[in-house]
C-alpha cells in the first residue's frame, strides 16, 4: 500500500460515499514534494461532493493551495490577485491593469524564485466552465501552467458540465479527468442519516428519512436540498411523539402523518413557490386557521392598460398568423380565396408548435388599428407603451440594426397569457382572428361563424351542432350560450382545448 | 397651492402600508441573522437570502418615488447599507458588483481595465487609498470594519442625538428596481454569488416586478431559486390608487380647483388607456393648474370663502369687465329683472357686490354637490350592471356634464333602487347617514335632511323587527303584494326613494348652471391632450403640409414661399412606393422656379441649377431624417417612401 493511501480511513470517515474517488484523487496528488501531474478536470452534478471532497483533502493534508470561483471573478485581474496572494501571500503584487495572462506568468515565475515550491501547489478553480468566456488564452494557459511557470503546481478544474464542452481547439493540453457520479438512494440515505437531531435517536432519524427519500427521491437528488427539506419538515414528523400521540416504534402512524405533508411540500416549498420561512409559520399554526398560502406563480394575472392589452392581443396574432392572411382576416372586402389551398402545407401545423415568429412595427400598428374598436390617434404614448411593454419582458425586439427604420418585435406570451387578458373585458372579439387551421376551417361553417364570439366557441361550434360546447358538457360547468352582443371566453376549458387540437 | 403637496403626500401615504411590511420583513430577516444559533434546525437548513418580491404593477414611472420612499425609510429606520440598481446600468455582472459596491460603500470602486482606465487620472490624485477591488470579499472586510465602529451612524443622522437606532450589525439590502429587465444570466451570477457570502454578510434583496411574481420562475432556474427565500409584497392596484388620488382632490369641498368634465375625462383616459400611471395624472393636474391660474385672470377668485370676498371687493374695471363677459354671468344677467340688468351692467360696485354674494352661494353649491353625490353612488353603486357607473368617478363625470335626473340611466337606476330589498337598502342608508354626518359644516337644511333620513331608516327598522317575529309573516307580506296592496316597508321605499331624487335634483346641478363657475373650473381640454398626448406624427406632417401653424410669419419677415422641404414633402405624397429621384428634382426644380415668378418652361434645355439642385439634395435629406423616405437598392437612383397615403 503506498504512503499516500495511509490517510484514506480518516478521509472515508469524513467523506462518506466517496471512496473511490478519494483514492483516485489521493493517488493522482502523490507525495507533497513530488511534481504531480499539471491539471485534473473534476465533473459531476450539483451537489456531488465535488468542491467538498477536493477540499477536504487539500485541507486535511495541509497541502498549499487557493480556491477560486470563478463566478465571483468579474475581471481576470481579479482571479489573478487572488491567485497570487494567496498562494504567496505578497502585498506587493504589482499586476498591471487589465493584466494578461503573461503578466500573471511572469509575476508568478518572479515571486516563484523567491519563494520555490517545497510541496506542489493547488489552484482550484470552482465554476470552471466560466473560464471558456473570459479570454480565449485562459483556459490552454492554465491547463500548462506547471509547464508555462516552471513550477511544482497542478490546477483542479471543477465543473458541472464535461470536458467535451470545453476542448478549446486542437493542441492544448489534456487535463486529467474524474468524474464524480450522483449519489445513490442508499447512499443519500447514509449520509442524510448522519446529522441526526440530538434530541431524538438515530434510528428515528435514519426512517424518517427513508421516508422523505421515498416522496422526494423522484424528483430531487441534490443532497443539499434534501437536507435542508428534511430540516424543514422533521418537527411536523415529531409532532405526534412530541403530543404523546405516538411512539417512536409507531413507524406507520409516523408515516401517515408526514406522508401527505411532504406531497404538499414538493408541490410548494420545494419549487421555493412559498418560502421556507413561510413554511415554517404554517406549520406552527393550527390547520383550521391556516389559509391556503398561495404560491408565487398562482399570481399570473397582470394588469394592463386598455391600449397595451390590445397592442399585446395584436403582437400575438401578429406573431403567430402568416402574413399572408392578414388581409382575409382584416380588410373588410378581401378578394375572395379558395378555402381548400387558402393555406399551404407547411402552415397546416399548427402555428403555436412552431413559437412566434418576428414581425415589423408597421404590421403591429396595422392589425392594432383594426383590432382596437374606436379610432385611435397614433400619439406617442401608443409608441412608448409597445417599449415599455419590451421592457416587460412581454415583447422582445429582434435584430439590433435598423432600430431606427423598422424595429422587429416577437410576441413572447402564450396563448394562455393572452386569452387572460382578453377575458379581462370585452378584448377577446379581437382574439377571433387566430389562424389556426381548424378555427379557419369552422369559421366556414354556417353553426360556428358566430360573429362576435370567440375562437373558442368558434371551435366548440360544429362539433356540439349548437350553442352548447362538448367541452363545458364535459366538465359540467352551466354556461349560457354567448348573447350577441356579450361574447364570452370559456377561460378554463384547456383540456377540451387539447382535445380539439 | 396646498393641492399639489397633498397629492404628493397622499401618494406616499398609499403606500405606506405596503412599506411597513417590507420593513418588518428586513428587520426580522436582519434579526433571524444574528441569532442564528448553533441549534440543530439552523445548522441543517440551506442558508437562503431573505428575498422580497415587491408586485408594483405596470405602471414604470411611478415606481421610482416607491423607492425613494422606501430607500429613505430603509436608511432612517434600519440601515445605512441600501444599495438600489437598476437593470440599464448593470449590463454585465461586473457593473452589477461594481454599481452594489460603489453604492454600499461610497467610494469608487475599481474594475481595472478599460473604463477605469479613462478615470485613472484625477481619482488616483483625489483618493488612492480608497480604490477597493470589485468583489464581494472587498465588501465583506469593508463591511466588518464599518460595523466594529459601533454604534454605526445614520449618514443621514450624523447630527441628531439618535445613533443608537440601528441594531448592532444593520442588514445590507440590495433593491433591484426593475427585475424583468435584468438579463438572467448576470441575476443568476450575482446571486450565486452573494450565497456564498451569506454567512459574513447579512444581505437582503428587494425585487421590484412589474408584472408578476411568476417572473422570478421564468428568470432563474431551480438551483438558483432555491438559494432565495422569497416572500411576496404587493402594492395597491393602480385603479384603486386612483381613485382614492380622486377621491381626495376632487370629490370634496376643500379644494376650489375644479376640472370640467371633459378635462377630467381625458386624464382619466390618459390613465387607463395608456400608462397606469398616477405620477402622470398629478403632473397633468399640475399643467392644469398652472394653465387655470395663468390663463383665467379671474382665477384670483379661486380661492377660501373669506380671501375670496376680499379679492372680490378689489377687482379692477378690467377684471369687472371679464366677470360681465363670464358665459355663466351672461346668463345670469339674462334671469334678472330689467332694473337690475340695468345695474349689473353698467355699476362695478353693484357687480362686485353681487360677485360676492355669487361666490357665497357657488361655495355653497359645492359644500352640498359632494355630500348628495357620494350618497347617489352609495344608492347606484350596488345596483346590477352599474347603470350609473361603478366608479365614482364616473358619476361625477356623469353629473358635471349634464342635470343627471334627465338621463335614461338615472331613471332605469331609480326604478332598480325601488327594487331593492331591505337589508340592501337599510345598509345603503345607513352609509349615506354616515357620508352625511361626516360632512358636520352643514347648514340647517342639511340637518334636516340627515334627519329625515334617519327617521326613514327608523322606520324601515320598526316595521322590520316586527317583521322579524316568523316566517309566516312574510309569507303574509307576499300575499300583499300579489294582491297589489302595498306593504308599508314599500311605502317607506318609496318615499325614500322619492327623498332621494328630491335630493338629487336640488343638489346635482352641473356646475355650468352656477354663475361665476369658470373661476372655479378648468375647462380647456384641448390644451391638456396637447401637451399630455402628443402627436409627433401629425405635427410633422401638419408642419410639412402647412408650414405657416408653425411660422407664424404675421410679421412677414420670414419669405412667404413655402420651404424646400415642405415642396419635396407635396410632391413625394404623390409617388408610389418606389420614387424617381430624377422625377422628383425636375418636378421640384419646376415648382420651385414658379414659386421665384420665373416661367418654370424658360428651364433650358432641361437643365436644373446647381443651386436648386443643391437644395434639392439637401430636402430629401432631411427627409430621410425625418423618417420618410430611405435608399433602396432595389432600384438605382430610387428612394423608398416608408409612409402610406397620398395627398
Amino acid at each position: 500500500m503506498p504512503d499516500q493511501l495511509e490517510h484514506l480511513p480518516r478521509l472515508t470517515h469524513l467523506l462518506p460515499c466517496r471512496e473511490a474517488q478519494i483514492k483516485t484523487l489521493l493517488l493522482l496528488l502523490g507525495e507533497p514534494e513530488h511534481y504531480s501531474y499539471p491539471s485534473i478536470f473534476i465533473y459531476g452534478h450539483r451537489a456531488s461532493g465535488k468542491s467538498h471532497v477536493t477540499l477536504t483533502l487539500l485541507k486535511e493534508l495541509k497541502m498549499p493551495h487557493v480556491v477560486v470561483n470563478c463566478v465571483e471573478c468579474v475581471s481576470l485581474g481579479l482571479l489573478f490577485e487572488h491567485v497570487l496572494l494567496s498562494l504567496f501571500g505578497s502585498s506587493h503584487t504589482s499586476l498591471p491593469r487589465g493584466p494578461s495572462l503573461s503578466d500573471f506568468v511572469r509575476l508568478y515565475r518572479q515571486l516563484c524564485s523567491e519563494d520555490p515550491a517545497k510541496q506542489t501547489r493547488y489552484i482550484v478553480l470552482d465554476h470552471a466552465e466560466l473560464l471558456r468566456d473570459m479570454s480565449a488564452n485562459l483556459l490552454p494557459g492554465f491547463l500548462r501552467l506547471q509547464e508555462l511557470v516552471e513550477d511544482n503546481v497542478t490546477v483542479i478544474f471543477l465543473s458541472e458540465i464535461v470536458w467535451d464542452k470545453f476542448r478549446p481547439n486542437t493542441g492544448c493540453f489534456e487535463p486529467l479527468l474524474l468524474h464524480f457520479p450522483d449519489y445513490s438512494k442508499v447512499e443519500l440515505q447514509q449520509i442524510l442519516a448522519q446529522d441526526s437531531c440530538p434530541s431524538y435517536s438515530p434510528e428515528l432519524y435514519s426512517s424518517y428519512i427513508s421516508i422523505l427519500l421515498g416522496v422526494f427521491y423522484s424528483v430531487c437528488r441534490d443532497l443539499r436540498e434534501l437536507r435542508h427539506l428534511a430540516a424543514l419538515n422533521f418537527p411536523k414528523f415529531c409532532e405526534p411523539l412530541e403530543k404523546g400521540e405516538a411512539k417512536e416504534s409507531d413507524a406507520h402512524k409516523l408515516w401517515r402523518n408526514i406522508e401527505p405533508h411532504l406531497k404538499k411540500a414538493m408541490q410548494t416549498v420545494y419549487l421555493r413557490e412559498v418560502s421556507s420561512v413561510q413554511w415554517e409559520e404554517q406549520q406552527q399554526k393550527e390547520e383550521k386557521e391556516v389559509g391556503e398560502l398561495r404560491g408565487l406563480s398562482a399570481y399570473t394575472h397582470v394588469e394592463l392598460p386598455y391600449y397595451s392589452k390590445f397592442l399585446l392581443i395584436a403582437a400575438y396574432l401578429a406573431s403567430y398568423n402568416p402574413a399572408r392572411t392578414d388581409r382575409r382576416f382584416f380588410l373588410k372586402n378581401h378578394g375572395r380565396i379558395k378555402k381548400t389551398n387558402f393555406l399551404k402545407k407547411h402552415e397546416k401545423t399548427s402555428n403555436h408548435l412552431l413559437g412566434p415568429k418576428p414581425f415589423p412595427l408597421d404590421r403591429l400598428l396595422a392589425i392594432f388599428y383594426s383590432v382596437v374598436d374606436s379610432r385611435v390617434a397614433p400619439t406617442a404614448s401608443i409608441f412608448s407603451q409597445i417599449s415599455s411593454l419590451v421592457t416587460l419582458q412581454l415583447l422582445t425586439q429582434v435584430g439590433h440594426d435598423d432600430q431606427l427604420d423598422s424595429p422587429k418585435y416577437k410576441c413572447a406570451v402564450s396563448l394562455g397569457f393572452v386569452r387572460a387578458i382578453a377575458s379581462d373585458d370585452l378584448h377577446q372579439h379581437a382574439l377571433r382572428w387566430t389562424a389556426d387551421h381548424r378555427t379557419l376551417h369552422l369559421r366556414h361553417h354556417p353553426v360556428g361563424s358566430h360573429p362576435t364570439s370567440c375562437c373558442l366557441w368558434v371551435r366548440c361550434g360544429p362539433r356540439a351542432a349548437v350553442w352548447e360546447p362538448v367541452c363545458v358538457q364535459r366538465r359540467g360547468i352551466p354556461r349560457q350560450p354567448p348573447a350577441l352582443d356579450q361574447p364570452q371566453l370559456c377561460v378554463d376549458c384547456a383540456p377540451a382545448w387539447h382535445w380539439l387540437r | 397651492s396646498g393641492l399639489n403637496h397633498y397629492a404628493i403626500s397622499l401618494q406616499e401615504d398609499l403606500n405606506k402600508k405596503m412599506l411597513d411590511g417590507l420593513l418588518e420583513f428586513v428587520k426580522k430577516s436582519a434579526a433571524s441573522f444574528w441569532c442564528r444559533d448553533d441549534d440543530w434546525m439552523s445548522r441543517m437548513r440551506a442558508s437562503e437570502i431573505p428575498t422580497a418580491a415587491l408586485v408594483l404593477g405596470v405602471n414604470m414611472p411611478d415606481h421610482t418615488i416607491t423607492f425613494e420612499s422606501m430607500t429613505e425609510l430603509l436608511h432612517d429606520s434600519l440601515t445605512p447599507f441600501v444599495a438600489s440598481v437598476q437593470a440599464k446600468e448593470c449590463t454585465a455582472m461586473k457593473q452589477l458588483m461594481q454599481k452594489v459596491l460603489q453604492r454600499l460603500m461610497g467610494t469608487n470602486v475599481m474594475v481595472d481595465e478599460d473604463e477605469a482606465e479613462a478615470d485613472l487620472g484625477f481619482h488616483t490624485r483625489d483618493c488612492p487609498q480608497k480604490r477597493v477591488n470589485c468583489s464581494l470579499s472587498a465588501l465583506c472586510d469593508w463591511y466588518q470594519s464599518a460595523t466594529k465602529k459601533s454604534p454605526v451612524k445614520s449618514p443621514r443622522k450624523r447630527l441628531s442625538s439618535s445613533q443608537s437606532e440601528f441594531l448592532q450589525s444593520p442588514p445590507v439590502v440590495v433593491i433591484f428596481r426593475d427585475l424583468e429587465a435584468f438579463s438572467p444570466q448576470v441575476l443568476q451570477d450575482f446571486i450565486l454569488v452573494c450565497s456564498q457570502y451569506v454567512h459574513q454578510l447579512p444581505l437582503v434583496f428587494i425585487f421590484g416586478i412589474a408584472t408578476s411574481p411568476s417572473t422570478i420562475q421564468r428568470m432563474l432556474p431551480h438551483s438558483v431559486s432555491s438559494l432565495l427565500c422569497i416572500e411576496l409584497f404587493q402594492s395597491l392596484s393602480c385603479t384603486q390608487h386612483l381613485a382614492t388620488i380622486i377621491d381626495k382632490l376632487f370629490l370634496t369641498s376643500k379644494f376650489h380647483f375644479k376640472f370640467s368634465a371633459k378635462v377630467l375625462q381625458v386624464l382619466v383616459g390618459i390613465f387607463l388607456y395608456h400608462d397606469f400611471s398616477v405620477c402622470n395624472f398629478i403632473k397633468g393636474l399640475q399643467l392644469s393648474l398652472l394653465e387655470h391660474f395663468h390663463s383665467q385672470p379671474l382665477s384670483v377668485l379661486c380661492c377660501h370663502k373669506q380671501e375670496a370676498l376680499v379679492h372680490a371687493q378689489q377687482l379692477n374695471d378690467r377684471d369687472v369687465e371679464r366677470i360681465q363677459q363670464l358665459p355663466s354671468f351672461m346668463r345670469y344677467v339674462e334671469e334678472q329683472v330689467p332694473e337690475e340688468q340695468v345695474q349689473l351692467l353698467t355699476s362695478s360696485e353693484h357687480v362686485k357686490g353681487v360677485c360676492q354674494k355669487l361666490l357665497k352661494s357657488l361655495h355653497k353649491y359645492h359644500k352640498n354637490f359632494y355630500p348628495a353625490l357620494r350618497c347617489l353612488h352609495v344608492l347606484t353603486s350596488i345596483l346590477p350592471k352599474y347603470p350609473l357607473g361603478k366608479q365614482i368617478r364616473e358619476l361625477y363625470v356623469l353629473c358635471l356634464e349634464k342635470k343627471v335626473w334627465e338621463t335614461q340611466e338615472y331613471d332605469s337606476a331609480m326604478q332598480l333602487i325601488r327594487m331593492l330589498a331591505k337589508d340592501e337598502l337599510v345598509t345603503c342608508l345607513q352609509k349615506c347617514v354616515e357620508i352625511l354626518t361626516f360632512c358636520k359644516s352643514k347648514k340647517l337644511k342639511k340637518y334636516t335632511l340627515y334627519a329625515s333620513t334617519i327617521k326613514c331608516i327608523n322606520h324601515l327598522h320598526h316595521p322590520y323587527s316586527s317583521f322579524n317575529y316568523s316566517f309566516q309573516t312574510l309569507l303574509e307580506m307576499k300575499e300583499c303584494r300579489r294582491t297589489r296592496r302595498k306593504t308599508p316597508y314599500e311605502i317607506l321605499r318609496n318615499a325614500v326613494v322619492d327623498y332621494i331624487d328630491n335630493l338629487v335634483k336640488t343638489h346635482l346641478y352641473p356646475p355650468e348652471s352656477q354663475p361665476l363657475y369658470e373661476v372655479w373650473y378648468y375647462s380647456s381640454s384641448g390644451t391638456v391632450r396637447r401637451h399630455l398626448n402628443a402627436t409627433p406624427r401629425t405635427s410633422i406632417q401638419t408642419a410639412l403640409s402647412h408650414p405657416y401653424c408653425y411660422l407664424q410669419n404675421d410679421s412677414g419677415i420670414i419669405s412667404s414661399a413655402a420651404p424646400d422641404i415642405c415642396i419635396i414633402y407635396k410632391l413625394h405624397l404623390e409617388c408610389g412606393r418606389l420614387i424617381n429621384l430624377y422625377d422628383w428634382l425636375e418636378a421640384y426644380a419646376t415648382v420651385a422656379t414658379a414659386a421665384e415668378g420665373k416661367d418654370p418652361s424658360a428651364i433650358e434645355g432641361g437643365k436644373v441649377d446647381e443651386l436648386k439642385h443643391a437644395r434639392f439634395i439637401r430636402a430629401v435629406s432631411e427627409l430621410e431624417f425625418l423618417g420618410f423616405v430611405k435608399s433602396t437598392k432595389q432600384k438605382t437612383d430610387h428612394v423608398a417612401r416608408l409612409t402610406w397615403g397620398g395627398c
